[in-house]
C-alpha cells in the first residue's frame, strides 16, 4: 500500500512540477544557479572516484590476464568497456545519487518544515514546480556531461596506472582503448544518464518536497531519497540497458 | 472584509474545527486567540489556502475563495501578506533579496522601481541597513520586521499574521505588534493575527475570536474581553496566578 500511495503521489507530484514557470528570466536564472551547483560542484568528486576506478580496472584486469596469448591491449579495451558502458554513466550517478539527492532533499526539506514552502504558496507561486523544476533541468543537462569527464578522466586514470606500474605499456593500452570501438556505447551511456539525472533530481525534490515534522524528519527523508533514488537508478539500468543493447 | 462560514476541518479523522463562522473587518486588527491545539493556526491556514476546509466557505471581499478555481485564487493570493511564525525567510537570499522576491515574481516594474519600493519597505519596519544581510544574521525581532516588509511589498490588501510574538522579548514583541497595527491602518488591510499573547489581545486586538477545541466560543473587543463571563474565555485569559489575583482585586473593589 504504501509504494502505491508514494508512487501515485510521485506522479501527482511531476504533474505540479512540469507547470509553466511564473516568470521565465527568474527561471532561466534558477537553472544556470543550479548547474553551478549541483553539476559543476559534483565535478571534484566525479575525477577523484573517475580517475580511481579507471586505474584500478585497468589494474585488476591485468593481473587477471594469465595466458600470454592473450594481447597486452586487451587491458585497454576491458577498460574503455567497463568505463564507458557501466562505470561512468551508472556508478557514477549512484554516487550523485548519494551527493546531490542528499542535497536536494534536505534542501527542499528544511524549506517545507521552516514553512518556506507555504510562503511560496500564500504568494501564489507553484512550490513545486519553482523549488524543483529548475533542479530537474539543470540535472538533466549537466549529468550527461559528468558522465562525458568521467569517461575520459576514467580512461586517463587506467592509462596512468597501467603505465606507470609497467603493467600494460602505453602504446599497447592506447591501441586497447581504440580497439573495435563501438560509438553507440557512448550514445547509450548518454542516454542513461538523461534518465537517471532525471530520477535523482526528481526523486530526491519528491522526498523533500513531502517532508512533514522537524530536523530530525529531514534526514530521515534525505535518506530515503538516497536510497530509493538509488533503486531506481539500478531498475532503470536494467531496463535501458535490455532495450538499447539487446 | 473576510468571511468564514460554517467551516469544518479535520485530520485523519479528527476534527480540528467544528462549524466555525466569523467576519474579519478590513482596516481593523482581527485577532484569532486560543490555547495551543485550539484549531487557531489551522483555522489561518485554511483561510490562505494552506488547508482545503471539509465543509463551509472562505469568502474574500464577496468572492468565494472556497469554490473558485486554482488560477482565480492565484489573484486573491496575489493580494495576501503573510507573517509565519518563524518568519519563513528564504535563508539562500539576503534581506533585500527577500523582500524584493514578491516584486521579482509579481510586478513589471524596473530594477530602480523595484529597489526604490525594497527600500522603502525596509524604512518602514525601521530596517535600513540590513539589506545585505541574511536571515541567519538576524534576531529574531528583525526576522519578523523583513518579514513584514516582504508581506507588505505588494502592497496587500490581507495581512495574515501566525503567532507574530512567538519567541521575542515582551519589549520586541511590543514592537512588532505596533507596527502591525500601524500598517493596517495605514493600508486599511483586513489584518488576521492568530496569537495567545495577552499582551497583544489587550493591546491591539479591535476584533477578538476566542476559539476552544475547534469551535469559536467567543467574539468580541479588547474592552469587552476583561468583562465577559464566559467561564472557558476566562480561563484562558486569567490562567496566570498574577492576572487572576489582580481580577479578583478588581472584582472586590466592585470596579
Amino acid at each position: 500500500m504504501t509504494f502505491l500511495f508514494h508512487t501515485g503521489r510521485y506522479f501527482l507530484f511531476l504533474k505540479k512540477v512540469f507547470d509553466k514557470p511564473v516568470k521565465l528570466n527568474i527561471f532561466f536564472k534558477q537553472i544556470i544557479d543550479e548547474i553551478d551547483d549541483l553539476g559543476v560542484g559534483s565535478l571534484g568528486i566525479v575525477a577523484i572516484i573517475s580517475v580511481f576506478i579507471g586505474a584500478v580496472i585497468t589494474l585488476q584486469t591485468a593481473y587477471n590476464i594469465e595466458l600470454p596469448i592473450i594481447p597486452k591491449y586487451t587491458v585497454g579495451v576491458a577498460a574503455r568497456d567497463t568505463i564507458l558502458l557501466e562505470f561512468s554513466s551508472t556508478i557514477v550517478s549512484l554516487i550523485l545519487a548519494g551527493k546531490v539527492g542528499s542535497h536536494i532533499a534536505s534542501e527542499i526539506g528544511t524549506m517545507r518544515v521552516t514553512e518556506q514552502i507555504d510562503a511560496l504558496d500564500v504568494m501564489g507561486i507553484n512550490s513545486a514546480s519553482y523549488l524543483v523544476l529548475p533542479k530537474v533541468v539543470a540535472m538533466v543537462f549537466i549529468n550527461p556531461f559528468l558522465v562525458m569527464i568521467s569517461m575520459g578522466i576514467g580512461i586517463f586514470g587506467g592509462w596512468a596506472a597501467g603505465a606507470f606500474t609497467g603493467v600494460v605499456p602505453s602504446a599497447e593500452y592506447i591501441y586497447g582503448i581504440q580497439y573495435a570501438f563501438i560509438p553507440f556505447y557512448i550514445v547509450y551511456s548518454l542516454i542513461k544518464s538523461v534518465v537517471f539525472g532525471f530520477l535523482i533530481a526528481t526523486i530526491s525534490g519528491y522526498w523533500g518536497y513531502y517532508t512533514t515534522g522537524g530536523s530530525l524528519e529531514v534526514g530521515r527523508c534525505s535518506t530515503r531519497a538516497v536510497v530509493v533514488s538509488s533503486i531506481q537508478i539500478l531498475l532503470f539500468n536494467l531496463i535501458l540497458t535490455q532495450l538499447l543493447l539487446a | 472584509m473576510i468571511e468564514v462560514k460554517n467551516v469544518y476541518k479535520s485530520f485523519d479523522g479528527v476534527e480540528v474545527l467544528k462549524n466555525v463562522s466569523a467576519r474579519f473587518e478590513p482596516g481593523k486588527v482581527n485577532l484569532i486567540i486560543g490555547r495551543s491545539g485550539s484549531g487557531k493556526t489551522v483555522l489561518l491556514k485554511s483561510i490562505v489556502g494552506l488547508h482545503e476546509v471539509d465543509k463551509g466557505e472562505i469568502i474574500y471581499d464577496g468572492r468565494s475563495f472556497t469554490n473558485m478555481s486554482e488560477k482565480d485564487r492565484k489573484q486573491i493570493r496575489k493580494e495576501i501578506g503573510m507573517l509565519f511564525q518563524g518568519s519563513a525567510l528564504f535563508d539562500s537570499k539576503t534581506v533585500e533579496e527577500n523582500v524584493r522576491f514578491p516584486l521579482d515574481v509579481f510586478s513589471d516594474l524596473s530594477v530602480a522601481e523595484k529597489k526604490e519600493r525594497t527600500n522603502f519597505c525596509l524604512k518602514r519596519v525601521n530596517l535600513e541597513n540590513a539589506n545585505n544581510l541574511y536571515p541567519s544574521e538576524l534576531s529574531g525581532g528583525m526576522q519578523k520586521r523583513v518579514a513584514i516588509a516582504r508581506a507588505i511589498s505588494l502592497n496587500p490588501k490581507y495581512l495574515f499574521c501566525d503567532e507574530p510574538n512567538s519567541g521575542l522579548d515582551p519589549k520586541t514583541a511590543i514592537v512588532i505588534d505596533e507596527l502591525i497595527y500601524e500598517i493596517t491602518k495605514e493600508y486599511n488591510m483586513t489584518t488576521i493575527i492568530n496569537t495567545h499573547d495577552m499582551n497583544s489581545v489587550m493591546g491591539i486586538g479591535e476584533k477578538i475570536i476566542f476559539i476552544s477545541e475547534g469551535q469559536k466560543v467567543w467574539e468580541g473587543s479588547n474592552n469587552e474581553i476583561l468583562i465577559s463571563d464566559n467561564k472557558q474565555l476566562n480561563d484562558f485569559i486569567y490562567a496566570s496566578k498574577f492576572l487572576k489575583q489582580v481580577r479578583e482585586g478588581f472584582l472586590k473593589k466592585g470596579i
